[in-house]
Order: C-alpha cells, then sequence, then structure tokens
C-alpha cells in the first residue's frame, strides 16, 4: 500500500476546522446517498431472492436481470396519485413519514465503516481521518435512542390516518417495537460489558484482539442470537411482521397512504433493515475486521458491507422461511422468553469478564472447562432421560416413534420447544379457540 | 464533547431536507382528482361508520407502563457495564443486589399475570 513518505507533512483532519468540514459533508453525503441505493438495491435483493426461494422467477423486466426495477418503481410511485382522507389529521399525517424516516438515516452515523486512513491532498500534506461520520463517545446510547425515535412515526401514523386498520396496525407496532426494545437494550448491554466503552469504534476495535475468534459472537452466542430476533422485530420484519398482517389489517398502519408517502415507509423500513445489519455486525461480528482489513484501511467499507449483505439475505430467508407468529404470542415471547434470557445474558458475560480478570489464566481455562464439563454431562444426562421418558407415551403413533428414538438430537429439540413453549402456553389458555385478539372494544 | 455531534448535524440537515421534498414531490408531479369516495377510509370496500380514533384497550398502556420501569432499570445497567471491570467482585455483588431487586419486580409481574396479553 502507498503511504506517506519520510518527509511529508502529516494533519489531523478533525483538528483543522477546513478538513473538518469537509470530511463531516463528504461522509455524510457519501452515508446518505450509500443509504438510500442500498434501500433500492435490498428491494430487488429481496424480490429475487424472495422468488428464488418460491421457486418463482421475481421482477426481471426492467433492466439486465431487473436491476432497473427500483428506478422504475420510484418513476410509478412519484407519479402517482397523492391522497390524504378527509378525517384525517392532516399536519401529522404529512409529517409521520418524515420522523420515521430521518432516524432510519441517522442510526448508521456513529459506526465507523473502516479503520482511521491517511490520505494525500493537492496541498501536498496527508491526512488522517476516520472512515465514517463521527465515532461519538456515546454511540451506544445515540442507537438506542434514535431508534426509539422511529417507533413515533408509526404510532402517528396510524393515529392521524383516522382508520381503523391504521390505528390498529399503529398500536400493534408500537406495542411490539417498545417489547422488543428491552431485550435489544439487554443485548447491547453486552459488547459494552465486554469492551468497556460506549464508543462503537472501541467495541469494533477490542473485537480484533484476536482475529475472527475474539468476535462478541463468540464470547456470548446467546446474547448475539438475542440481538437479532429483537432486532428482526424491532423492524416490523417476518416472522414478526404483526403491524403489517395483510390478511389481518390490510396494509396496517399506512394503509391510507399513497404515492411518494407510502414509499416512504418503505423505504425506512428497508433503511432500518440495513442499519439494524450493520449495529449487528458492528457489535458481534467484528464490524470492518476480517483478515486483511489492518494492513489495507480502504477494505473496512467493503468487508462491512459484505457483513451487512449476509446479514440481508439471512432476514429475507427467514422471511421465505417462517410463517407469521399470533400477536399474543409474540409479547409473550418478548416479555417471557427474550427478556429473562437477555438478563441470564448479562449475568453470564458479567461473571465471565470478573472471573476472567480475578483468577489466574490457567484457572480460568480450568473452571470454564469446568462448567461446560459439568454442562455437557448434566444436559447429555437429562436429554437421555427425557428420550426414555417419552418414547413409550408415543407407541401408539407409529410415524412418530421411528423418528423419536433417535435420543439425544430429537429430545434436545423437544426440550428446546418445552422450555420456549412453556411461558407461551400458559399465555395462550385456550389456544385455538381465539382466532385473533384485536383490541376492538 | 459536543463537537463531536457536529458531523452528525449535517447528516441530520440532509436527511431532514430531502425527506421534506419526497413527502411533497407526489402532490407537485403527480394528479389530483380528489372525489368524496376517494377521500374516505378505506375499509375493505364497507362503508365507512363511525370515527377510528376511539378509546383504547387498557392492555396497551399496560405494556407502556411497563417498557417505562423496565426501560429504565436496563439503563441503569449502562453506566454499571463500561466500568465494572474497575471495581471487580465488589461492582458485580452491588449489581447482584439491583439484579434482585429487579427480579422479584418481574417475578411478581409475571405472577400476578401482568405479562399476560388477554
Amino acid at each position: 500500500m502507498f503511504g506517506p513518505g519520510e518527509s511529508s507533512v502529516i494533519v489531523e483532519c478533525s483538528a483543522q476546522t477546513t478538513c473538518a468540514v469537509i470530511h463531516a459533508i463528504l461522509t455524510s453525503l457519501i452515508l446518505f446517498f450509500v443509504l438510500l441505493t442500498g434501500f433500492a438495491y435490498t428491494t430487488v435483493l429481496e424480490r429475487r431472492f424472495l422468488a428464488f426461494l418460491q421457486a418463482r422467477i421475481g421482477p426481471n423486466r426492467a433492466g439486465p436481470y431487473g436491476l432497473l426495477q427500483p428506478v422504475a418503481d420510484g418513476i410509478k410511485l412519484i407519479f402517482k396519485e397523492d391522497l390524504t382522507p378527509a378525517r384525517a389529521k392532516k399536519v401529522v399525517f404529512w409529517m409521520a413519514p418524515v420522523i420515521k424516516v430521518v432516524p432510519a438515516l441517522l442510526v448508521m452515523a456513529v459506526v465507523p465503516f473502516g479503520p482511521d486512513i491517511t490520505v494525500p491532498w493537492f496541498d501536498g500534506k496527508w491526512y488522517h481521518m476516520a472512515q465514517g461520520l463521527a465515532d461519538v463517545n456515546v454511540g451506544v446510547l445515540w442507537i438506542l435512542g434514535i431508534t426509539s425515535i422511529g417507533i413515533y412515526g408509526i404510532a402517528l401514523a396510524g393515529w392521524s390516518s383516522n382508520n381503523k386498520y391504521a390505528m390498529l396496525g399503529g398500536l400493534r407496532a408500537s406495542a411490539q417495537m417498545i417489547s422488543y426494545e428491552l431485550s435489544m437494550s439487554l443485548a447491547i448491554i453486552v459488547p459494552v460489558m465486554l469492551a468497556g466503552s460506549l464508543s462503537m469504534g472501541e467495541i469494533i476495535e477490542a473485537q480484533n484482539e484476536t482475529p475472527i475468534l475474539g468476535w462478541f459472537v463468540f464470547q456470548n452466542p446467546m446474547a448475539a442470537i438475542i440481538m437479532g430476533l429483537a432486532l428482526l422485530a424491532e423492524v416490523n420484519r417476518a416472522p414478526f411482521d404483526m403491524p403489517e398482517a395483510e390478511q389481518e389489517l390490510t396494509a396496517g398502519y399506512h394503509s391510507e397512504y399513497s404515492g411518494m408517502k407510502f414509499a416512504m415507509f418503505y423505504l425506512a423500513e428497508y433503511i432500518g433493515m440495513i442499519a439494524m445489519g450493520g449495529i449487528a455486525a458492528a457489535l458481534y461480528f467484528g464490524g470492518y475486521h476480517f483478515i486483511w482489513v489492518d494492513k489495507a484501511p480502504l477494505l473496512g467499507p467493503l468487508v462491512f458491507g459484505f457483513k451487512v449483505f449476509v446479514l440481508l439475505v439471512v432476514m429475507v430467508w427467514v422471511r421465505g422461511t417462517l410463517p407469521r407468529i399470533r400477536y399474543d404470542r409474540l409479547m409473550a415471547f418478548g416479555w417471557k422468553v427474550m427478556i429473562p434470557l437477555g438478563l441470564v445474558a448479562v449475568v453470564w458475560s458479567a461473571f465471565g469478564v470478573i472471573l476472567q480478570e480475578e483468577m489466574s489464566t490457567a484457572g480460568y481455562v480450568a473452571l470454564v472447562v469446568a462448567v461446560w464439563v459439568v454442562f455437557l454431562v448434566a444436559s447429555d444426562y437429562w436429554l437421555r432421560r427425557v428420550g426414555r421418558r417419552e418414547e413409550p407415551k408415543m407407541v401408539h403413533e407409529r410415524i412418530e416413534v421411528v423418528s423419536l428414538s433417535g435420543g439425544r438430537g430429537a429430545s434436545a429439540i423437544r426440550t428446546l420447544d418445552k422450555v420456549i413453549g412453556a411461558p407461551l402456553a400458559r399465555s395462550g389458555g385456550s389456544r385455538g379457540e381465539k382466532q385473533d385478539q384485536e383490541p376492538e372494544e | 464533547m459536543p463537537s463531536d455531534f457536529a458531523p452528525i448535524s449535517a447528516l441530520l440537515i440532509l436527511s431532514v431536507a430531502v425527506s421534506l421534498i419526497i413527502v411533497f414531490i407526489s402532490r407537485l408531479l403527480g394528479p389530483f382528482h380528489p372525489t368524496t369516495r376517494k377521500l374516505s377510509p378505506y375499509e375493505s370496500g364497507m362503508q365507512p361508520f363511525g370515527e377510528a380514533i376511539r378509546r383504547i384497550p387498557v392492555k396497551f398502556y399496560r405494556i407502556a407502563v411497563l417498557f417505562i420501569l423496565f426501560d429504565v432499570e436496563v439503563i441503569f445497567f449502562l453506566p454499571w457495564a463500561v466500568v465494572f471491570r474497575d471495581f471487580k467482585l465488589y461492582g458485580l455483588a452491588v449489581m447482584g443486589v439491583f439484579f434482585f431487586v429487579l427480579m422479584i419486580g418481574f417475578v411478581y409481574e409475571w405472577k400476578v399475570g401482568g405479562l399476560e396479553w388477554d
């Protein structure tokens, strides 16, 4: 890689006003257009990949492989008739899309996209600058706060439409998002504890102590899974897309929107997906770190973009695989499974970090090995017991016996099903009777 | 430092400006021929009746109240999470007390049925 020579002058960009202003304007423009382009092509990715999963072709007419489809959609939506319902609360109705979109665009501002770089400029000096808009020292708080503002957009859109479907969709969406925000916050605390900092840059750097294996997903996989589920619920993606359940609520909170105002809700949703992918990648998957990024800092944004792309594919895949879950179970899952597991994840990391510092390395390794051995032996014993106990019950169901006598694998799945299903079974006391708990009073 | 947030304000201004333009662009460029039918709320083709903005079921309020309680408690974890390495076992013990109190509330909430949806 090229770099500044011995004699060249290196200027710290943030210390010089002109450079800082140019850097801020350029980075925010780049981030803005990357997010908008990312939105356009995430829609294509979703439609093409979903079509592939469902053995269809998907949109392939506009441009090569359907790559111009977002342009066609955009032009169509711009020239649509933009109606405001007569009974709607006009000002709120017009402002709700803005309230929803702006936070989605702002969330990524605190995430760095690569290591610092040193670039030459026309005045012969070299400038040392960050790749990213602003790595503020309270980045995690910024993310928590800004994502919460998006909820106002949804709730206000549903309320101001003066439409029953929209009202119900808005209520459901806000209740769901605040419920899952708790488990998201708990899952965000774990990287903060492991890194000892609220800054996204420092959290990412802390994951590079050992390449790849130092990523926090390997230090606390449970918190990473909770984070993933909570983020899916937070952006209202399948299987948690209750606010937009077409069969029940037509389109949920944006039923009454048309034209570009309608498109803005999709804009916010897809940019939210990208932002959530970026946050998950930064907090748990090492951010921009991979093997060669330390030597070539310009690879950072590419690696980061690739990780976000993989997470987006996973989100679409989940949508293509899982059915939507019922609303009361959604809330029960959020409060009775996600929050306790999130608390357990926090305790796990707290004990891990403190014991690692208090004990000698050999003692700590011995303790970890001992805990894992006890865990594995106990779970093996438990699973075999469960397996034995379940078998006689299934005798009268011929087909089930064959698949269930397999032992630990099957009993592991059944135990998991029981653990997760127990609180849900309590909540749904009368399964099947109540089809849909509409808050119609 | 507050000056760290200066670059973010550039992005904020850009986002607000562009989203305001997008909101109004369809009204400016698209056709606009409103009729009574078009402006009535969509209720799957039925004749709309009554206001949609009416009393909200109490369970949504309950979720909101619970959220505020737990969100404040979760936010209390954050400053501790940044510095808990420095306090070692003492920090762990202190947070254990807080955690225990939090758990009492959570278990009580669960037992009295505050987390049931219907």
